[in-house]
């Protein structure tokens, strides 16, 4: 793996950069500390620049429109793009646009006419509905969901618990069990729209995270086609789990993004800020949170970076990946920590973002799995999948 | 917690003395105790819940009555609050500005 940036990465990561500090930064002074959408012109707008940059629809396929830019590239633009206060849940505001579900690219022509094609247009939204009340880190054995089939229907019974953004979707991806006795190899993915009678939003469920918030659902007696099975029966948590791997990597370098920003921050202000007759930068303890930092930093990306470009290459990189969460989550966590504390009171008011990345933060180390399930599937890497 | 919005209505004299600066949500009825607003007081609110309620009853010289919870998810709750009114009723509170919003349909029926 070459460490050096080529010619043009350097471009494409000093537009986005750019891009975040002249457009987005400037726009957030004026935002709800913890808002994730823009108003509607200056969205329009921020479209139509990344746009006319050649960066729109960034995680589409080239074959599908997408500009053609490997993962490597896209992995550091996504540390760019979260170096800002809605960074890390709303990077950029989604004005990059976005591929939406990455499994609808598996599904059939019939399924990417409905929903894949509508959400690469930004028509349609979907959602990721695997966690339930019984357990979202062992979803194999958790799911109580059921699905029965009734003529050319099935016919969905259960609810799912901490699904973000259902409320707002057309269309979601709802993990059911489809034979009892299979365990993992009993469950299957069906696309579901959520005005079919049986759907159901009950609630949001309120945590840390204010925006972008997540949703109870619950399903009475919800029919669905057949034709709406992703992927095939009874293989719909080897969808779950390609999904979660995936997503790891840009996880995880949302949070790199951030602690990049906040420790950009402190070097700016230990310097200024005076205690005791002299600069918080002369102090050794403050140095050493400095220090740390810089390292917390490097080595979440280089281990971030490693993932990304074995997935780029074809090669297996499932451990890569649950290292790059859990790294990047854990560094990014430790490193906004230590930059509140530098800032003191500053550091946890609403004025500034480090109270929201905190917060939001604390969360990265649960959702898509919490630090333990990473551990558990690198062990399972290092010791033989025999391992339960 | 619960999805509606439950505590009792209070006389707006009466609320306004038990304000202080917190985060949170709030709304405003009519005498008839029907919803006429729904407000928050978020991490820009000068003067917190008491500065926003006390700038909605001056634009709703009308409203009677008030309820409030204090949240620190005082944007989800927002949220949350206008969405459950859209269900039970068809339709946003009188003075509810247009807000991007979500759908749900929350289990049980309406509190008075
Ligand atoms: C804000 C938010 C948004 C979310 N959005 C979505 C979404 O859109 N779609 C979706 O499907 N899910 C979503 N989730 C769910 C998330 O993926 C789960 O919360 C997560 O997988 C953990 O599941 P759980 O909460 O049920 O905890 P549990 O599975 O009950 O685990 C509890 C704790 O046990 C520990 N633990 C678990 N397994 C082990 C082990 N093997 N060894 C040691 N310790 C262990 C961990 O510390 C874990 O945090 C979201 C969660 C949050 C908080």
């Amino acid at each position: 793996m070459d460490l050096n940036l080529t010619e043009e990465q350097d471009l494409i990561i000093g537009m986005v950069r750019r891009f975040v500090r002249e457009e987005i930064l400037p726009l957030e002074m004026y935002l709800d500390p913890d808002a994730d959408e823009l108003p509607e012109t200056e969205r329009l707008r921020l479209i139509e620049k990344t746009k006319a940059m050649g960066l729109y629809g960034l995680d589409i396929p080239p074959e599908y429109g997408g500009p053609d830019i490997d993962l490597v590239t896209r992995t550091l633009l996504a540390v760019e793009m979260s170096q800002h206060r809605a960074g890390l849940y709303a990077p950029c505001y989604g004005t990059f646009g976005g591929a939406g579900l990455a499994q609808l690219f598996e599904a059939t022509d019939a399924q990417k006419e409905k929903y894949l094609y509508p959400t690469l247009r930004g028509e349609k939204r979907g959602f990721f509905g695997l966690s339930e009340p019984s357990g979202g880190s062992d979803p194999a054995r958790a799911i109580q969901t059921k699905a029965v089939q009734d003529g050319d229907d099935w016919v969905i019974n259960g609810g799912k618990l901490w699904i973000s953004s259902a409320d707002k979707a057309d269309f979601g991806l709802v993990f059911a069990r489809t034979d009892a006795d299979k365990g993992r190899n009993g469950v299957t993915c069906f696309i579901v729209d959520t005005d079919a009678p049986g759907f159901h939003v009950r609630r949001i469920v309120h945590t840390l995270r204010s925006a972008h918030y997540a949703t109870e659902l619950q399903f009475e007696d919800l029919r669905v086609p057949k034709e709406n099975i992703l992927g095939g029966l009874n293989k719909g948590f080897a969808i779950a789990n390609d999904r979660l791997t995936r997503q790891r990597i840009p996880y995880a370098a949302g949070c790199i993004g951030v602690a990049i920003k906040a420790q950009e921050m402190a070097l700016e202000y230990v310097p200024q800020r005076e205690t005791f007759g002299a600069p918080l930068s002369t102090r050794q303890s403050i140095q050493w949170m400095l220090v740390d930092n810089d390292m917390d930093i490097k080595q979440s990306l280089w281990i971030t970076l490693e993932a990304a470009h074995k997935a780029q290459q074809g090669e297996e990189f499932r451990k890569e990946a649950a290292m790059a969460k859990l790294a990047a989550t854990e560094a990014g966590g430790r490193v906004v920590d230590r930059c509140m504390q530098m800032y003191g009171g500053l550091g946890v008011a609403k004025d500034l973002p480090f109270e929201r990345w905190f917060r939001e933060m604390r969360i990265r180390r649960i959702g898509e799995g919490p630090s333990e399930v990473q551990r558990h599937v690198i062990a399972r890497e290092l010791l033989g999948s025999s391992l339960r | 917690m619960a999805v509606r919005f439950d505590k009792p209505w209070i006389a707006i004299a009466d609320g306004l003395s038990q304000l202080r600066g917190q985060m949170g949500v709030f709304q405003l009825a009519g005498e008839a105790q029907q919803v006429i607003f729904v407000g928050y007081a978020g991490g820009l609110s000068l003067h917190g819940l008491k500065g926003e309620v006390n700038q909605a009853i001056k634009d709703y010289s009308h409203a009677k009555f008030l309820r409030y919870e204090i949240t620190t998810s005082y944007l989800s709750r927002y949220k949350e609050i206008l969405m459950v009114h859209k269900a039970d009723f068809g339709e946003l509170p009188e003075h509810s500005p247009e807000v991007k919003l979500g759908r749900l349909s929350p289990a049980g029926s309406p509190a008075s």
